[in-house]
C-alpha cells in the first residue's frame, strides 16, 4: 500500500521537491476519495484545506438565486484545488463539487502555513508551486470575462 | 488508402454569383445555423476555404465551408447570425436561393500535415471552418499521427455539431476535449478557458502541426501556448478574419500588411502573421 508521501511524489505538484521537504509537507497531507456530487468545500466556509487532484474532476461553482449553481472552472487530474487557505480570513470563495469519482491529496492549510512560517525554504517551494497555476487561472478568467466567443463569425 | 487533396482551381467568373438553392437547413443553437447548398456544378474545395454568400437585397459575406471536401456537389456553411446579412441568411428556408461565389482562399495544410500529430483548436463558431479538416483527418486517419481537437464555447447551449461531438468522442484514436466558459450542474465536461486543455492532449511537439480558428484574441493566446509547448511557429496555422469584399485580392478591404486575407489566407502560417497581429491599425 502506498503511503501519502508516495502518492504525493507522483503528483506534478511535487516535481523537483527534495525528499526531506516532501516528507515534511506530507505530514500535513492525507488521501481522500470523493464521490460524484460530494462537496469538498462550500462558499463562505472556513478554507482550512487545499487539494491535489490525483484522478477525477472537481467543478468550482457559485450559486445564482433563481438560476441555480453555475460552474466556471473544472479542476482536473494533476492540478491544484484551493487558494483561499493562503490568505486571511481563510474563507472559501466558491463551492467545490466532485463531478466524478475523485481521488485527491488533502492538505491541512494551517499545518502547512506553520511549516512555511518555520522554514522560509518550505514557503518558497510552496510559492513556486502555487503562483504559476494561480497566474494561469487569472489569465484564463480574464479571457472568460471578455466573452470572446460573442463577437466572432467564421 | 489515404486520399490526396486535389488543387482547387478558382471559379471562372469569380465576381459573378450563381443562384444556388438551399437544400437543407439545420438550427445548431439559438444563434447558429447550418445550411447545405446544391451548386449547379460540382464545386471542389479544400478544407478551410470559404465562399461569398449573397442574401439578395441585403448583402454578401464570406463564410467558410463547414462540410466534407469529398462531397463537392454539396456546400455546407455554418453561420452565426450577428449582422444583417447573416441574420437574413438565417431566415432562409429549404428551396430558397442564395448567391454563391467561390470557393476562395488558402485552406488548412492537411497534405502538409501527413505523418504529423495534428491538433485542431476551435473557439465558438471557429469549429465550423475546422470541421472539413476534421472530416479529412478522420477519413484518412492512417496518414496522420495522433489527432486531438479542443473546442471552446460559452455555454453547453452554444455548442455546435453536438451529435458529431458525441460521435467523435467515441472514435478510437481521436482525442476530443470540449470546454465551456460556464455551465449548470448537469454539465460534467470541462469548464474554463480552452487553452489550458492543451496539456491534456497527447502529442509530440517536435512532430506536431496545429490549426487554430476562433476569435483573434483566442488565436493569439493559443498560438503562444502552443509555442510554449514546443511546437514550431512555422507549424502553427491560424484562420484569420477581416472585412472581405471581392475575395480575390483586388479591392483591398481585407489587406493585412503585405497580405490579403482573402487571397493569401484565410489560413495563414503563424510565423508569417505573428508580427502583424501586434499592429492594432491592421
Amino acid at each position: 500500500m502506498k503511503d501519502i508521501a508516495d502518492l504525493l511524489r507522483h503528483h506534478p505538484f511535487a516535481e523537483g521537491l527534495d525528499e526531506e521537504m516532501l516528507a515534511l509537507v506530507a505530514r500535513c497531507a492525507k488521501n481522500v476519495i470523493l464521490q460524484p456530487g460530494e462537496y469538498l468545500h462550500r462558499e463562505g466556509a472556513a478554507a482550512d484545506s487545499f487539494y491535489l487532484v490525483r484522478h477525477g474532476a472537481v467543478a468550482l461553482e457559485t450559486f445564482v438565486p433563481g438560476r441555480g449553481a453555475f460552474s466556471f472552472l473544472t479542476v482536473k487530474s494533476g492540478e491544484i484545488l484551493g487558494a483561499d487557505w493562503l490568505i486571511p480570513p481563510y474563507r472559501s470563495s466558491f463551492d467545490a463539487r466532485a463531478v466524478e469519482l475523485t481521488r485527491a491529496i488533502s492538505f491541512d492549510g494551517k499545518c502547512l502555513r506553520g511549516k512555511c512560517e518555520a522554514d522560509p525554504r518550505v514557503g518558497y517551494e510552496m510559492m513556486k508551486r502555487f503562483i504559476p497555476p494561480l497566474v494561469k487561472r487569472l489569465q484564463s478568467a480574464r479571457m472568460q470575462a471578455l466573452g470572446m466567443y460573442d463577437a466572432a463569425n467564421a | 488508402m489515404p486520399q490526396t487533396l486535389k488543387a482547387c482551381t478558382p471559379p471562372p467568373y469569380p465576381m459573378a454569383p450563381s443562384m444556388t438553392p438551399v437544400t437543407r437547413f439545420i438550427r445548431e443553437s439559438a444563434e447558429v445555423f447550418t445550411f447545405d447548398l446544391a451548386p449547379e456544378r460540382a464545386t471542389p474545395f479544400a478544407p478551410g476555404q470559404f465562399n461569398m454568400l449573397y442574401a439578395f437585397g441585403v448583402g454578401e459575406i464570406p463564410i467558410s465551408i463547414s462540410g466534407a471536401a469529398d462531397a463537392p456537389d454539396r456546400l455546407t456553411h455554418t453561420i452565426r447570425a450577428v449582422g444583417p446579412v447573416s441574420a437574413a441568411l438565417g431566415r432562409l428556408k429549404t428551396g430558397d436561393q442564395v448567391g454563391l461565389r467561390g470557393p476562395f482562399g488558402v485552406g488548412w495544410p492537411v497534405e502538409e500535415a501527413k505523418g504529423f500529430d495534428v491538433l485542431l483548436i476551435g473557439g465558438g463558431i471557429g469549429l465550423a471552418p475546422l470541421r472539413p479538416a476534421i472530416y479529412w483527418l478522420l477519413r484518412n486517419r492512417a496518414a496522420y499521427g495522433r489527432v486531438g481537437v479542443l473546442y471552446g464555447a460559452r455555454t453547453p447551449d452554444d455548442l455546435i455539431f453536438v451529435s458529431e461531438l458525441e460521435e467523435w468522442r467515441k472514435t478510437p484514436d481521436f482525442q476530443l476535449r470540449v470546454a465551456v466558459e460556464r455551465a449548470g450542474p448537469d454539465w460534467t465536461g470541462d469548464v474554463g478557458y480552452v487553452t489550458p486543455l492543451l496539456s491534456k492532449l497527447r502529442y509530440d511537439p517536435a512532430d506536431a502541426i496545429a490549426m487554430i480558428c476562433g476569435p483573434e484574441v483566442m488565436i493569439r493566446a493559443t498560438a503562444l501556448a502552443l509555442e510554449d509547448a514546443g511546437i514550431a511557429d512555422s507549424r502553427i496555422f491560424v484562420s484569420m478574419e477581416r472585412n472581405m469584399k471581392c475575395a480575390i485580392g483586388h479591392c483591398g478591404h481585407c489587406q493585412f500588411g503585405p497580405l490579403f486575407i482573402c487571397k493569401d489566407g484565410p489560413v495563414h502560417r503563424y510565423d508569417r502573421v505573428r508580427d502583424l497581429l501586434a499592429y492594432r491599425e491592421l
